[in-house]
């Protein structure tokens, strides 16, 4: 018993020296982000890696949750007798839930996981300490730029998840079910706030920041071994996952 | 690596499509039917009672929607609920003396401020008050004023009842 309390008790301090690790790195991370700015180059060539190459698993993705959306929510709104308010529900849990949780956790399966493996490997294959040894600051050459391409990503992705996603519970609700089109976006436009759209960007960057920076920070601290490089992508997943739903709850009762 | 042209082309398309997404958010989905432009102008009306109206609420005509509630303030010394309408500049010949009523749309819907026109030659300019008002209708007070009747129904259909006997 003595010995799972201290496996316990274990597990807890890895977790803290872990988060206070992550959050030392993002301050360097931010120290080196000044003098990287200028050099617009890399950071585009991020944009394009975490950015351009997500967008059709994205697009598709969204469009396939609207059109759930729009199935279910027509299912249950049907029992109620109150169909046309269906472009709201879709909308508003499109902006405000769903849209930029699924964007993250899509952002951090696949644009998450090349990161944190391509950092690993160069770190595996000693690029990571040539770089160092030509007196070039891998923060400022390796980390920054792959940081801000994905912070710089995730809100447009998440803003044409949430697009494409009410096109899908449209072309349910309205050429499948045959809600009357007029009625399905005057009620969206009388119920969506600013406000709505706001907290769905906010939360789309925030997670953007997060997913990017447990990314980098996994893969510069990967074990140089094939194995270890596997495990930083792994965690990158699992981590990212995890802290995009508790930050998700936080930002959620933060705006309501 | 991509030839550098191809990256940032595809780099363009992916931002510009991005930005059209939160522009068609921005602009398509979100309530911007009256964007407060230099030639609407306020209207001022004092109730009783305003019931659930919120600042945001549409102001209509013949169910048409003309404008919205700007401002709901409670006045100390006319203790009244004073609230600023905002109409379209499009709808400048509302006679001055229609009255204006608060509404609910539906049976359990958001309540909303109707006008209905009266038969003045002048119209109404921006800043004046509408004098007509009827208050909102408050369930509670419907249901208390129809069980007071049915109970003094009841008692009044008792009393001569109960003079006979005497």
């Amino acid at each position: 018993m003595p010995s799972l309390i201290r496996e316990f008790f274990d597990g807890a301090t890895t977790f803290l020296e872990r988060a206070g690790r992550i959050a030392r790195f993002g301050l360097q991370v931010l120290a080196a982000t000044p003098g990287t700015v200028l050099r617009v180059r890399p950071v585009i060539e991020q944009v394009y890696n975490t950015g351009a190459l997500s967008l059709v698993i994205i697009m598709t993705c969204g469009l396939f949750v609207g059109m759930v959306l729009g199935l279910q929510g027509y299912e249950m709104l049907n029992r109620v007798g109150s169909e046309e308010y269906l472009g709201t529900a879709a909308a508003l849990s499109l902006l405000k839930e769903l849209g930029p949780v699924v964007t993250a956790l899509l952002f951090a399966g696949r644009a998450g996981t090349a990161l944190a493996a391509e950092i690993g490997l160069m770190r595996a294959t000693d690029q990571i300490a040539a770089l160092e040894i030509m007196a070039v600051d891998p923060m400022k050459r390796v980390v920054v730029p792959r940081f801000l391409g994905g912070v710089i990503a995730m809100p447009l992705l998440t803003a044409t998840f949430i697009a494409i996603g009410i096109f899908g519970a449209q072309l349910i609700g309205v050429q499948f079910f045959g809600i009357d089109q007029g009625s399905f976006w005057s009620q969206i436009r009388g119920t969506v706030e600013l406000a709505d759209v706001g907290e769905g960007l906010i939360k789309g960057a925030v997670f953007g920041v997060a997913c990017s920076l447990i990314a980098v920070y996994e893969g510069y601290h990967a074990v140089p071994t094939a194995e270890g490089v596997g495990r930083a992508t792994t965690r990158t997943v699992v981590v990212s996952a995890v802290v995009t739903l508790v930050l998700d709850y936080m930002l959620t009762a933060l705006m309501l | 690596m991509r030839p550098s042209r191809t990256i940032d082309i595809s780099t363009g398309l992916f931002v510009l499509l991005g930005f059209a997404a939160i522009l068609f958010l921005v602009t398509q989905i979100t309530n911007r039917e009256f964007t407060l432009n230099s030639t609407s102008y306020r209207l001022r009306a004092d109730f009783e009672n305003i019931g659930g109206l919120k600042a945001g609420a549409p102001v209509s005509m013949a169910g048409v929607t003309v404008g919205r509630v700007e401002n709901i303030q409670y006045d100390q010394k006319l203790y009244k609920a004073v609230v600023t309408l905002r109409i379209d500049g499009r709808y400048d010949e509302i006679p001055n003396d229609s009255d204006a009523s608060i509404f609910t749309a539906g049976l359990l819907g958001g309540q909303y401020v109707g006008i209905s026109p009266g038969g003045a030659e002048e119209y109404f300019k921006d800043g004046q008050k509408i004098e007509f008002v009827q208050d909102a209708v408050v369930l509670e007070n419907l249901i208390s004023k129809y069980l007071f009747n049915q109970a003094s129904k009841e008692s009044s259909a008792a009393e001569p009842a109960s003079a006979a006997q005497e």
